[in-house]
């Protein structure tokens, strides 16, 4: 992945780009929007039969893949939208690692439980 | 200078021969009546392969201006067209050209807005698109229509600029009325518009660019003062190409016309085809004696505050004639009144009797003698001290 400088904020009217151009293509991967979430999906791994429909449904590519492998969320882009929860098919055998429920292989915890 | 052709033409058919020498790169445009000519005419010249333009065929108004965005963005030199309902279907592309800061020119062929249905002549199309971001030309005849075309090319892509323009003449009245037009030779019109080098280009794969992306609290902000910045410094580019095109054509391009100024006063101010009736009566009316005069803003985005205020300040009374209400606006006056007032109080001067004449809605005609009765009136407010109504109507069944 191309890195990039992360966007200044701080830069007065006369030095912005017109028309909001933006010439760094893809810089935003260093826009964090992963603050925005209320909801973070959770995984259980050892249950997943790496279908990748979330890969492909994820609309923010929040998806992290290893060599064709999902192995997990890229929670820095991460809106928390819950499409992943919504569209995984996978009915878990074993109680979700994570939240301890029955139900699919990703579920959606409220982010509250992360942050002080 | 050189040398016009002339030709018979309606107003329509004179903006295809400036496009037709143009020779814009892309027309995305919707047929709607009075401006159907325009794109009628110019689609011609396609098919018989006269121009070189991609002429895209829409479904809709909201999908021609947003053709428009998606070819300038991608660098190309663009035109289109479009009257009143076609014109409010734009709305959203409208702000989304300026913000982006695309020159795109458009002409407006001045109709009424429904409802009721109405398709003649007045201009509540484009002055509720007055604070869109566009600068606005307003043509007396189709002659100007013509000029203001050709002007609003270079006005449009001047580096410093980089606004949309809308160049809009009176529906029938100019749009159809059958006038003697001098066309420029096809190299002159060429040569002046020059080729369009777009700053950034979409499809300019070797320097990538995003464009139109997203824009929040932390930056839009400093970009509409950006655009602001544009809009308010763009009156001395717009002076610089009108004198050049002036030079080359041999016809003035005032910012603002005035006639019998220098000692009118009386004047009335007003916009397009009813400034030709206006200067007729005061013509009559300055060889029996009467000192009066007319006013007539060519550009109105921006606001010529001080060309207008120049010319009226000494006056004893002046009418100010709008073919459009600003419905709510102060006792319901039009936008050229409301920006007239403003103008004359930020710029310090204060005690000029001034009246708004709302007139012409829906094509109603506009007469001498109703024109006529304005300086009587105006008269009789200088004469008496007394302005009386602010607001009053013209050819108004009353």
């Amino acid at each position: 992945m191309p890195k990039y400088e992360a966007p200044r904020l701080d830069r007065p009217w006369k030095e912005a780009n017109p028309g909001g151009v933006v010439l760094e293509p893809g810089n935003s991967v260093t826009y964090i929007t992963g603050t925005w979430r209320t909801m973070r999906p959770v995984r259980d791994l050892a249950q997943c039969t790496q279908c990748l429909i979330c890969w492909i449904m994820c609309p923010d590519a929040a998806i992290t893949i290893e060599d064709g492998k999902v192995t997990g969320f890229d929670y820095e882009h991460c809106k928390g939208c819950g499409i992943c929860a919504e569209q995984c098919p996978v009915s878990i055998k074993q109680p979700h690692a994570v939240t301890g429920q029955m139900g699919k292989v990703i579920q959606m915890v409220p982010e509250t439980d992360y942050t002080s | 200078m050189v040398t016009s052709k002339y030709m018979p033409l309606d107003g329509a058919n004179a903006v295809s021969q400036a496009m037709r020498q143009i020779d814009p790169d892309v027309v995305a445009a919707y047929p709607i009546t009075p401006q159907t000519a325009v794109v009628q005419n110019f689609s011609q010249f396609v098919a018989d392969g006269i121009v070189h333009t991609e002429f895209v065929a829409v479904e809709s108004e909201h999908a021609a201006m947003s053709a428009c965005v998606g070819a300038s963005a991608a660098g190309a030199r663009v035109m289109t067209a479009t009257s009143a309902n076609g014109l409010a279907l734009m709305w959203e592309m409208l702000y989304i050209a300026s913000g982006m800061r695309l020159p795109i020119v458009m002409t407006v062929v001045n109709r009424a807005l429904s409802s009721p249905l109405n398709i003649h002549c007045d201009h509540s199309d484009s002055m509720g698109a007055r604070d869109s971001g566009w600068l606005q030309l307003y043509a007396e005849t189709g002659q100007e229509a013509y000029d203001n075309t050709i002007q609003a090319i270079r006005i449009a892509e001047h580096p410093d600029l980089l606004l949309p323009v809308m160049s809009c003449q009176d529906g029938f009245i100019t749009g159809h009325g059958v006038e003697r037009v001098g066309i420029l030779p096809d190299e002159a019109v060429r040569e002046f518009v020059g080729q369009y080098k777009a700053k950034y280009s979409l499809l300019d794969v070797d320097n990538p660019v995003t464009m139109g992306a997203w824009d929040f609290t932390d930056y839009y902000f400093e970009h509409k003062r950006q655009q602001t910045e544009a809009m308010n410094n763009a009156m001395p580019i717009v002076r610089a190409v009108s004198e050049e095109y002036e030079r080359l054509s041999g016809r003035p391009q005032p910012i603002v016309d005035c006639f019998g100024m220098d000692d009118a006063e009386y004047a009335v101010v007003v916009l397009s085809s009813t400034a030709g009736t206006s200067r007729a009566v005061a013509r009559q009316l300055r060889a029996q004696g009467w000192k009066v005069g007319v006013v007539k803003p060519r550009v109105f985005r921006p606001f010529p505050a001080q060309e207008i205020v120049e010319a009226i300040k000494g006056c004893k009374a002046v009418a100010v004639l709008d073919r459009a209400i600003s419905f709510g606006a102060l006792y319901g006056s039009g936008p050229l009144f409301t920006d007239t007032t403003s103008a004359l109080y930020n710029l310090g001067v204060t005690g000029l009797p001034i009246v708004n004449y709302i007139y012409g809605l829906g094509g109603r005609d506009t007469l001498p003698s109703m024109i006529e009765s304005v300086y009587r009136d105006l008269r009789q407010v200088a004469e008496s001290g007394d302005r009386g109504a602010p607001v009053r109507y013209l050819g108004l069944r009353e």
